[in-house]
């Protein structure tokens, strides 16, 4: 069974009275990685987490968790994931090891071995400090991670984290970030989101969802790359403008191209390279050859953002 | 039997870090306590041959706090997790939905009887100032004890069932109220009917929740009380696990 994917969703497809939350998604998540669900409000990512984690049925298709059915078969699968739902629900009249101690125990643990790993969790997640207070009266940073560590709590093969870092401050996210990131190799992640950076930073893989379908999935290079040639080229050189036009129309692999004065000598030249092209080496002998100066080469890359608006824009349009 | 035990410890404890519980077993002693005021006032004036135990029984205040303790004890049980969200982390859990159910029963259920033994002290000033030996007499006392058990399981399993159905606390209340005091004036019916032979007449007499309830005071257990109460409570838990249930196929 450990040859088997972590997570084989086939044909899954989840309707509620009167609309489609899930339209017959298929993906396969393998052991160690760490994959980011990526979709506005209402696209699907928290359905899915559902489903997976045993919690809502599926209409139809089947989902397996470690080569196990999640409805025929939902306590095993149960045993091997750790799930904290969106918004973070927490036990708030409880003391942090106290709520800790209890979901163990509630997760099967031994006495013995609850303790131990409540000691663990709290460390990983830097809780100790905070161990007998009051949930309630922790700040949202601190919850946060009491709600990671009770994923963590019973070593799950799988970890689903559903919107892990939203609402928090720029720190606590970054030490959210570096806790999750600390569980790659050992754990599978699954982690929902609609900030790109994040998923960029966090994921080895991505998945956009719109309207409860799968747009687009492969890891945050690969989607680039994807889009990479229509990324720009972007040169600031010191020459007459006459001159600069003529030469840059006789290189071949650039495609259309925009000079514009720049302070000084300098004009900035942006240039559309033929796809699969990158043009900065010619651009460069270009500028030794002439004995002009040049201050700046640089190829803007399509930032996630607008591979994300790309992917997600016609079928907004289409909806509209 | 682990993940019943933790689940029955902290429902238990929640009663007891807030302040639910405390204003609970406040309100139900001084309930007990005023009608027992009201017991020896007029007892005062006539003598009475039942022991005191049967004469609360057959007072409304024994009614007034099973009848409005049993929502407010079980209200929260479902209807707070599923509103603050932990029913989903609770539900994600290796646990299974008997466990859960039970566990949830079996807390509000030792918190209600945790409820009812101020009723203890009543009875010792009765038998110490009044000498009414037969107050503290074990038998009276462990029979109204059974009966005060059974019943309340009753109507807790009513209330766990009210509180499954629905995610508002308030809603879970006034549900298990209604049903509650539905079954409570079934008794009434009978009266109601012309004669008393009539099949539906005696159907209508077994529920007759307070008749029943007379024999345990007197220290009197009958079985085909205690069967009532037990089959009547596993029916309820039954639907109650049905509605847990119904997540998975609704």
């Amino acid at each position: 069974m450990d040859n088997d994917p972590m997570i084989e969703v086939v044909k899954l497809t989840k309707r509620y009275a009167g609309h489609t939350a899930l339209a017959d998604i298929s993906f396969t998540v393998g052991r160690g990685e760490i994959v980011g669900l990526l979709g506005d409000n209402g696209a699907g990512k928290s359905t899915t987490m559902r489903i997976l984690s045993g919690f809502l049925p599926a209409t139809s298709g089947t989902a397996r968790i470690a080569g196990r059915d999640v409805f025929y078969d939902s306590r095993e699968v149960r045993r091997r994931i750790g799930f904290m739902p969106e918004n973070n629900p927490l036990h708030t009249e409880m003391r942090v090891r106290e709520y800790l101690k209890f979901r163990a125990r509630l997760k099967g643990l031994s006495w013995a071995r609850s303790r131990a790993r409540v000691d663990t969790v709290l460390a990983q997640c830097s809780l100790t400090e905070v161990s007998q207070r009051i949930i309630g009266q922790l700040s949202k940073g601190y919850r946060q991670r009491v709600g990671l560590a009770d994923a963590l709590v019973h070593e799950p093969e799988l970890i689903i984290l559903d919107e892990p870092t939203i609402g928090l401050d720029p720190h606590q996210i970054r030490s959210v970030r570096q806790l999750i990131k600390s569980l790659a190799g050992s754990h599978t992640v699954l982690i929902s989101t609609h900030i790109l950076s994040e998923a960029e930073m966090m994921c080895n893989r991505m998945m956009i969802m719109l309207g409860g379908r799968i747009l687009a999935a492969d890891t945050p290079d690969n989607l680039q790359n994807l889009m990479a040639g229509r990324g720009q080229v972007i040169a600031e050189i010191a020459a007459p403008v006459t001159e600069l036009n003529a030469s840059l129309a006789a290189l071949a692999n650039v495609e259309t191209f925009d000079v514009s004065p720049a302070e000084g000598d300098f004009h900035r030249c942006a240039m559309t390279p033929r796809t699969g092209c990158d043009v900065r080496p010619e651009i460069f002998s270009l500028t030794r050859e002439r004995g002009w100066a040049l201050r700046e080469l640089t190829r803007s890359r399509n930032s996630l953002e607008d591979i994300y608006m790309q992917v997600t824009k016609p079928k907004e349009e289409e909806e509209g | 039997m682990q993940v019943f035990f933790t689940l029955t410890r902290r429902e238990l404890a929640t009663y007891f870090v807030s302040l639910t519980g405390y204003v609970i077993i406040a309100a139900a002693t001084l309930l007990v306590g005023t009608s027992f005021v009201v017991l020896l006032r007029n007892m005062g004036n006539e003598s009475s041959p039942m022991p005191i135990t049967e004469i609360f029984y057959l007072t409304p205040f024994f009614w007034i706090i099973l009848l409005l303790a049993t929502p407010v004890i079980t209200m929260r049980l479902f209807a707070l997790e599923k509103y603050s969200g932990t029913y989903e982390t609770l539900m994600t859990t290796p646990v299974s939905d008997v466990q859960v159910v039970s566990a949830k029963f079996t807390a509000a259920w030792l918190f209600y009887l945790v409820m009812w033994l101020p009723m203890l002290a009543c009875l010792y000033v009765v038998q110490h100032y009044a000498r009414q030996s037969g107050a503290l007499e074990p038998g009276t006392v462990g029979g109204m004890y059974l009966g005060i058990a059974l019943v309340g399981a009753l109507f807790l399993s009513l209330g766990c069932l009210a509180s499954a159905l629905t995610s508002s606390q308030m809603v879970a209340a006034m549900v298990s109220l209604t049903l509650g005091v539905g079954l409570f004036t079934l008794a009434f019916l009978p009266e109601r009917l012309e004669t008393g032979t009539h099949w539906q007449a005696q159907v209508l007499a077994s529920f007759a929740l307070f008749r029943q309830l007379h024999d345990f005071a007197r220290g009197v257990v009958d079985t085909r009380s205690v069967v009532f109460f037990l089959s009547l409570t596993f029916f309820f838990l039954f639907l109650t696990l049905r509605a847990v249930e119904s997540r998975r196929w609704k």
